[in-house]
């Protein structure tokens, strides 16, 4: 195995970009990073998509994508982990150039949700989950994020209120990213009296439904420095999963699979919570916050939604979270959230991230989860 | 559309029909033929009792499509005394009136429907359970 970095970062502003295909948002994506790369070679291009087949009519994106931005002929193919697809990708693009097996690899994320009526959307979403037993019973994807949400609130004596710190620090710092969708501040008054999804889950709790494509470059540490002055090492990169179904968990809100990842992410990169300086995790709902913070050892079980008060989780604070806005504000286009992710830790290291820079920020982990817990991938970046 | 499916499915959803493990003892729902807590094979067919308690609730007021006429409705997680945890519907009952640990029995109801061609699809839910037995009754009894 090999070192392997990222040398090239390309995001499309995340939106409602009605005049724009899915195409044209991943091309759009994908020239960026080969630019910022400055390389002409690529052997490898991997897709993270969730909805491409239901949403879009059309699957195949591999071939599709790598024709319609002149990379015929590469290696090339769609990468499907629900909302964790982006980072699903990313894995196997380190996979390919740490095992030696391809020195240039392009991975994007993109996802085109807004060609379609909210229902329709929100049955999409719902595939992520146990098509059986939750899916057909009615369950949406924010109703199983409701049961989680719900079942915190009980057994740890905590009030829905609570929850606003991650809402108004997502929208803070999204003011900051000129790529984020809502980039404006909100209220605990805003957060308390939003509109209800499916309860204790209102729409300032929820990430939005919205298309956005992000690609970055991957190439071996060895030569990264030839391409670009300040290129971003992986120093971890690992994926564990839990079961599909919420009913099937053992410990409802220990979400395993994102410790599980964490775990083997601190033991590859031989770190533990206290060296990371920022952490983009998948604020797909404030309760999926709360549940990666204690996961991954930054706050004991039960005790996560207390960093929002503190103003740990801002930048500045303990462990910065969503410091560009995170799913929440700068917004979640599913299968492209977890190149979204990478790029801002990136931007965060190469000293990139403007008024929202974390100061000397060196170590930044990014997560991304599929589903309600059931894929999780940890990639834990260096800067340099 | 999906007939074979739900087909299928029907002891499952119908019935509360489940596993058991003959290796340690574990009930199993939903089926899944390996159990979840030893690896032991788990093929053999165990008939859950329908009774159960409410471990989570929301109100979805946003439904997937095929569920659109019967919005907002009541789902959960309900913690069977046999074990096992399922997600499933509440029934005849109003949102405001559920507590976590308030105990409920499974009932057989329409699930879903697809259009006017398409399959109608009847499943479990889960309904209140009274000191008497007898179940509260409202609004949507008759669905
Ligand atoms: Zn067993």
């Amino acid at each position: 195995m090999r070192d392997v970095s990222i040398i090239g970062l390309g995001q499309t502003p995340v939106g409602e970009h009605w005049e724009k295909s899915l195409k044209d948002l991943a091309a759009e994506a994908i020239q960026a990073a080969i630019k910022d790369a400055q390389t002409e070679r690529v052997d490898a291009l991997y897709v993270g998509n969730m909805c491409s087949g239901t949403l879009n009519g059309q699957e195949h994106l591999g071939a599709l994508i790598s024709d319609w931005v002149g990379l015929r002929g590469v290696e090339a193919v769609k990468i499907e982990a629900a909302c964790g697809s982006g980072a699903a990708a990313l894995r196997l693009g380190y996979v390919a150039v740490a095992g030696e097996l391809a020195d240039f690899v392009v991975v994007a994320g993109v996802e085109k949700m807004t060609d379609r009526p909210g229902e329709q959307v929100t049955a999409a979403l719902a595939m992520a989950s146990d098509a059986d037993f939750e899916a057909q019973n009615g369950l949406s994807f924010v109703a199983l994020n409701a049961l989680l949400m719900r079942r915190y609130m009980h057994e740890f004596g905590v009030c829905h209120r609570d929850f606003a710190p991650f809402a108004i620090n997502a929208h803070k710092n999204a003011v900051g990213n000129p790529f984020a969708l809502f980039p404006h501040p909100v209220t605990a008054d805003d957060f308390c009296a939003a509109k209800m999804i499916a309860d204790p889950v209102n729409l300032l709790d929820s990430s939005p439904v919205c298309d956005g494509a992000a690609a970055v470059v991957l190439c071996p540490t060895e030569i990264a420095r030839q391409f670009n002055s300040r290129p971003v090492r992986i120093r971890a990169s690992s994926a564990a999963t839990d079961t599909i179904a919420l009913h099937d968990r053992r410990d409802l809100l220990g979400l395993e699979g994102a410790a599980l990842s964490a775990a083997k992410a601190y033991k590859q990169a031989k770190l533990t919570p206290k060296d990371i300086d920022l952490f983009e995790l998948h604020d797909a709902f404030t309760i999926v916050s709360v549940l990666s913070l204690e996961a991954c050892g930054f706050a004991e079980r039960g005790r996560g939604v207390r960093l929002g008060a503190q103003g740990d989780i801002a930048i500045g604070g303990q462990i910065p979270i969503t410091t560009m806005g995170g799913l929440k504000a700068r917004g979640h286009p599913v299968g492209a959230t977890g190149i979204y992710q990478v790029i801002e830790v990136a931007l965060q290291l190469r000293a990139q991230a403007g008024a929202n820079q974390v100061r000397d920020a060196r170590l930044g982990m990014a997560q991304n989860i599929g589903g309600s817990g059931a894929t999780v991938v940890t990639t834990i970046l260096e800067a340099g | 559309m999906e007939i074979a499916r739900h087909w299928r499915l029907q002891r499952h959803r119908y019935s509360l029909v489940g596993e058991v493990c003959n290796h340690c003892g574990v009930k199993i729902f939903p089926a899944r033929d390996v159990c979840p807590e030893c690896n032991a094979p788990a093929k053999t067919p165990y008939t859950f009792s329908g009774k159960g308690e409410v471990y989570s609730y929301s109100t979805v007021h946003h439904p997937p499509e095929g569920f659109e006429h019967f919005a907002p409705y009541v789902v959960a997680l309900v913690r069977l005394v046999e074990g096992p945890l399922v997600a499933a519907q509440l029934t005849d009952v109003e949102g405001e009136k559920i507590e976590i640990g308030m105990p409920v029995e499974m009932v057989t109801r329409k699930l879903r429907d697809d259009g006017s061609k398409g399959t109608i699809v009847y499943g479990y839910k889960f309904r209140p359970v009274i000191a008497g037995g007898a179940a509260v009754v409202a609004k949507d009894a008759a669905v």
